[in-house]
């Protein structure tokens, strides 16, 4: 055993671990020689989707299945002063009722206080209802700015509002500011974003005697089955979860919850099984949500394009919970900074991990003080990141964007000149992401003697594509297609699995799924090679045969190779070795808008958005994860805040009306320019497409009018504000 | 929701019957794409729901001799199709095509459209005891007033959610409503009440009364029509700002118009100021833009909504461009 590292995720963040790993490394085929790998593969499952016969978590249906329902609080701060759950026990139908505890400090509208299950969600409803709660409200904060004033009620008991500044200092940040050529002062901030799953939060649990099995819409199956293990005093092997199919998850959706937890217990409590699955307004409230910065930024430079001092202080808030860190400068290098973060508790939903953490703010807040520097310094804003950005890929992507974009020909050299009230604009943004992946998965790859193939793993697909990446590495060692292959994930008993956090789930279980399917194919090889009169090492196996390496002619077809199994066919597993994944990706993102100035409405028209991830396992859910990324940070760019009523601390739009969503008529040309690196082996793209784009379309907006919005989402009445402001001053 | 009794009527004289048995407590529905969310949310709580959907005699179009009759059942889908209503009443198939998206349309009705409930935030959420439920404030006034009114006499701060109903008004749309001792015609410009006169409702619509028929007058050949509607999101939204826009053109003059907005006034708003400042004249940018200014002349913004006054603005300067050149407005 030989000790490596490499990047685990736990809860959505990402760490560095050293771990022994077996010797020998693996390979992937040169990339002529692949046959499916980097191609075009249909997910496996897309029959089933479209059809409507996928099961996903709020589709399975058992006999004597009862409703579950959180009773949450009402109000942002309050002490349980009374509860009394006689009626609500009463009513018929009720058939479970559980107080998590009489004396709870609520401390944000959507705290979980009591649940129950009942026979319908109606009746469920109804005795949800016939709770009676008695609060004593406690005077709550709602915003950052009222955290921090002096004398604020504390948001939590016996926890400063403020928490612990978090500094870093290099080099002489006050020389280079007093030797710059220009320098930039500015106050920015960023919303809080809610995750917004299709599927919501939820799970249905059912016991048979002391074993218990949960269907979860969850991003760690196996993550679900410890924590209620451990919380039921159960081994592991009497805790089974399944996640077949799951509708978003975004770094919200790791372990069982809150609700997974209350589901089991009402379930027990019922001795029957319960489904619990949250609604909308729930999923806004109490499931986390990407945490809001306010920060004041300074940087400086030099004309002949160097980034020489960066200083910003900010305070950012994840509601009751903490977890809202993000990079600065991110990526770029500046060799002078003082960073100073402080994060603050509010009233609110506590953060989660959400598709990259930290990463599309400070996206958007570096790049917005990139683009506004470099014009004060009068250099082409392309040319400042080319000369202050260290990463070899990146300036590869900038070529390829910057041609793709028109970026030459099509922006406004002078900000906002473009004639008329509806002016077009171009900007970019950057991104880096870890990614990586490491030994958690097991796969196993059946053989049968009909010559169908099994490959099983517990791992859940979040909706990237996972089953079919498995069936993709499997088929292309096997000398198969992938829709040849019957591949069965999302359940333990499948065997141990990644949590799909921090982009490596693909880096995770690519190399099982080979090293599984290599050592299947290697046991069918020993049983083929006699007949053949050579030996296993001299076959090979492509384009559904095997043969002999050196003499393709000598061979047979896959279904007769199998013939020649014994009834038990071939089950061989595999776990992952290293040499076949790695970890650190690059992203541009080039945008064109269109503002008009006398609405303020702001029309992404095309995003231009070059990734790298390594080798492609499959090029159309690469291209897909890109497509979502970019929506998703469309709408982080112009739509998406959860608005607090500052006087009652509560949300105004915890539904999907107000809390506004892309849909299909704001959605651009958008182009993929995926950079292949097969040499680097596979790396997990599913966060790094949403880090740029909000970055891009706002450089893009002020390209078009000349007036910096300063504060996300960049909505028509803000556009408004801006061009108003800008009017008086001149 | 809370438990009803449900009452599918088949004729308009069953559906008035049921209506009155309780008339306080019973309400009608049409699409129900109002007012089954509300019943989800707890907001109305009747006791008895009465679906027309089975009273055909409300569900028409048809063009007569005097103008255009809509029954209040014909759907959004229907109207937004419908040729006629394209050709001779534009404004009104545009409005009806901007609502919701197809699903909605598809269930949505014209009588459902008007009498809709408002899309205020703090009327919507059930643990928000306001003026309109019978609470002692407007949420709105200390809160978060994005999309609330600025042409509002109070205590109520609302918009008026209706795509169709300024639209309607713009082309003299009169109302046909039915109760248990008659009916009564009433101009659309009457219809709709401010909350300072009606607080727990937004038009005359009385307990046991139902909304029958829309009846829009033949239109002189010379009328152009349009619906202009800024939507913060375009696949799906509630107006920002709109505004009803017809004129009656005689060549490049305007020998008079008809102005109303939608998104800015717990009434879709009728803005005489601005028709006067169109009649007589030849519509250029200038005489547009004069217009849209009295039109909002006299918008008291709240804390958070002072951009709507630009907004509206210019849509309805768009509008009366648009109007004059027989297009839609480019919003």
């Amino acid at each position: 055993m030989a000790k490596i590292k490499v990047t685990i995720n736990e809860g959505g963040f990402e760490r560095e671990v050293e771990i022994e790993a077996p010797e020998g490394t693996g390979s992937w085929p040169k990339p002529d020689q692949m046959h499916v790998l980097g191609k075009r593969t249909t997910r496996l499952e897309a029959p089933d989707k479209v059809t409507g016969r996928a099961r996903y978590t709020y589709d399975v249906n058992l006999p004597g299945l009862l409703y579950g329902k959180i009773i949450r609080s009402p109000h942002a701060h309050a002490r349980i002063a009374k509860i009394d759950v006689t009626k609500a026990k009463a009513l018929p139908g009720v058939k479970a009722v559980i107080v998590i505890d009489p004396n709870k400090e609520v401390t944000y509208q959507g705290d979980e206080i009591a649940a129950l299950a009942a026979v319908s969600s109606d009746v469920a409803e109804d005795a949800a209802r016939l709770i009676d709660i008695q609060y004593d409200l406690l005077p709550h904060v709602a915003s950052i700015d009222d955290a921090r004033k002096p004398g604020a009620p504390r948001a939590i008991p016996n926890r400063d509002n403020v928490g612990r500044e978090e500094r870093s200092e290099t080099g002489d940040v006050n020389s280079a500011f007093a030797a710059a050529d220009a320098a930039i002062d500015a106050n920015y901030s960023t919303q809080v974003q809610t995750h917004v799953c299709l599927e919501t939060h939820g799970v249905v649990c059912k016991w048979d005697g002391d074993e218990l099995t949960v269907w979860a819409s969850t991003q760690g199956v196996q993550g679900v089955r410890d924590e209620l293990a451990r919380e039921f005093g159960l081994p592991a092997s009497k805790v089974h979860a399944i996640t077949e199919h799951m509708g978003g998850g975004f770094g919200s959706k790791f372990g069982a919850g809150v609700e997974g937890s209350i589901c089991a217990r009402l379930a027990k409590d019922a001795k029957a099984p319960v489904k619990l699955m949250l609604d909308r307004k729930e999923e806004h409230l109490a499931v986390g949500n990407r945490p809001s910065i306010q920060i004041h930024m300074k940087a400086a430079g030099k004309k002949t394009g160097e980034l020489t001092a960066l200083e910003t202080d900010s305070y950012a808030t994840g509601g009751v919970g903490g977890g809202a860190g993000y990079p600065m400068p991110y990526v770029y290098s500046c060799p002078n900074t003082r960073i100073a973060k402080r994060e603050v508790f509010i009233n609110a939903g506590a953060a989660r991990a959400f598709r990259a953490p930290g990463c599309p703010p400070a996206a958007y807040l570096m790049e917005s003080t990139m683009d506004d520097l470099a014009e004060k310094l009068g250099v082409d804003p392309l040319e400042f990141r080319r000369k202050n950005d260290p990463n070899q890929t990146r300036q590869k992507q900038y070529d390829m964007g910057a041609e793709r974009i028109g970026w030459a020909t099509r922006r406004n050299k002078v900000p906002g000149s473009a004639p008329g009230p509806v002016k077009r604009g171009i900007g970019m943004g950057s991104g880096a992401w870890g990614g990586g992946g490491g030994p958690a998965d097991i796969v196993t790859t059946r053989i049968h003697r009909d010559g169908s193939v099994e490959v099983l793993c517990g791992v859940q697909d979040l909706g990237t594509g996972t089953r079919t990446a498995i069936g993709v590495v499997a088929a292309e060692e096997l000398g198969l297609q992938p829709h040849e292959l019957k591949v069965a994930i999302g359940h333990t008993d499948y065997g141990p699995s990644n949590g799909s956090g921090g982009s490596v789930t693909i880096g995770s279980v690519s190399p099982a799924a080979k090293t599984s399917a290599a050592n299947a194919k290697m046991q069918l090889f020993q049983k083929v090679a006699p007949s053949l009169g050579v030996t296993a090492n001299d076959l090979s196996a492509q384009n559904g045969r095997v043969f002999v390496t050196k003499d393709p002619a000598k061979g047979m077809s896959w279904k007769d190779a199998c013939a020649k199994l014994d009834a038990a066919g071939i089950s061989a597993q595999g776990s992952w070795i290293p040499g076949l994944n790695s970890s650190g990706t690059a992203g541009t993102q080039f945008a064109e808008v269109e503002v008009d100035t006398e609405t303020g409405r702001v029309r992404p028209l095309r995003v231009v958005a070059v990734h790298d991830c390594g080798l492609v396992v499959n090029r159309l859910t690469a291209e897909s994860q890109i497509y979502g990324g970019v929506l998703m940070g469309l709408s982080f760019a112009l739509l998406e805040d959860r608005i607090l009523d500052g006087p009652t601390g509560r949300m105004v739009n915890p539904n999907m009306e107000d809390y506004k969503v892309v849909g299909c008529l704001e959605v651009p040309q958008i182009d993929v320019i995926l950079m292949d690196m097969p040499e680097r082996g596979v790396i997990g793209l599913g966060e790094p497409p949403v880090i740029p784009t909000a970055a891009a379309i706002a450089n893009a907006v002020y390209n078009a009018i000349g007036v910096r919005v300063r504060d996300l989402p960049i909505t028509p009445d803000k556009v408004l504000t801006a061009l108003s402001a800008k009017a008086k001053e001149a | 929701m809370h438990p009803f009794q449900y009452v599918q009527a088949t004729s308009l004289r069953e559906a008035i019957a049921a209506l009155n048995r309780s008339p306080d407590t019973t309400k009608p529905m049409a699409g129900g794409q109002d007012l089954l969310t509300e019943l989800k949310e707890r907001i109305a709580q009747p006791t008895t729901v009465v679906s027309l959907r089975g009273v055909r005699e409300l569900r028409f179009i048809r063009e007569g001799a005097d103008g255009l009759h809509i029954g209040s059942m014909a759907t959004l889908a229907e109207i937004e199709q419908h040729p006629q209503i394209r050709g001779s009443y534009a404004a009104l198939a545009q409005a009806a095509a901007s609502v919701g998206s197809p699903q909605i349309r598809s269930q949505a009705t014209l009588g459902g459209n008007l009498c809709q409930r408002p899309r205020c935030w703090y009327y919507r959420a059930e643990e928000f005891h306001c003026l309109k439920k019978g609470g002692d404030r407007c949420f709105a006034v200390a809160g978060e007033n994005k999309y609330h009114a600025i042409f509002s006499p109070g205590p109520c701060h609302i918009v008026h959610p209706s795509d169709c109903a300024p639209a309607a008004m713009a082309l003299g749309a009169k109302a046909r409503i039915v109760s248990a001792t008659g009916e009564r015609q009433v101009s659309l410009d009457d219809f709709f009440e401010m909350p300072n006169r009606n607080l727990f409702g937004e038009n005359v619509l009385r307990p046991g009364e139902l909304l029958a028929e829309v009846v829009i007058p033949k239109p002189k050949g010379t009328l152009r029509s349009t619906y202009a509607k800024f939507r913060e999101r375009p696949s799906f939204d509630f107006a920002m700002c709109g505004a009803a826009v017809a004129l009656d053109m005689d060549g490049d003059t305007c020998r008079s118009a008809r102005i109303v907005l939608s998104g800015v006034a717990p009434v879709p708003l009728h803005v005489p100021d601005a028709e006067t400042a169109l009649s007589g004249k030849r519509i250029t940018q200038e005489i547009a833009s004069a217009a849209a200014t009295a039109a909002l002349k006299g918008a008291q913004p709240m804390t958070d909504n002072a951009y709507k006054v630009p907004l509206a603005t210019t849509v309805v300067r768009r509008a009366i461009l648009a109007a004059v050149q027989g297009t839609e407005a480019a919003l």
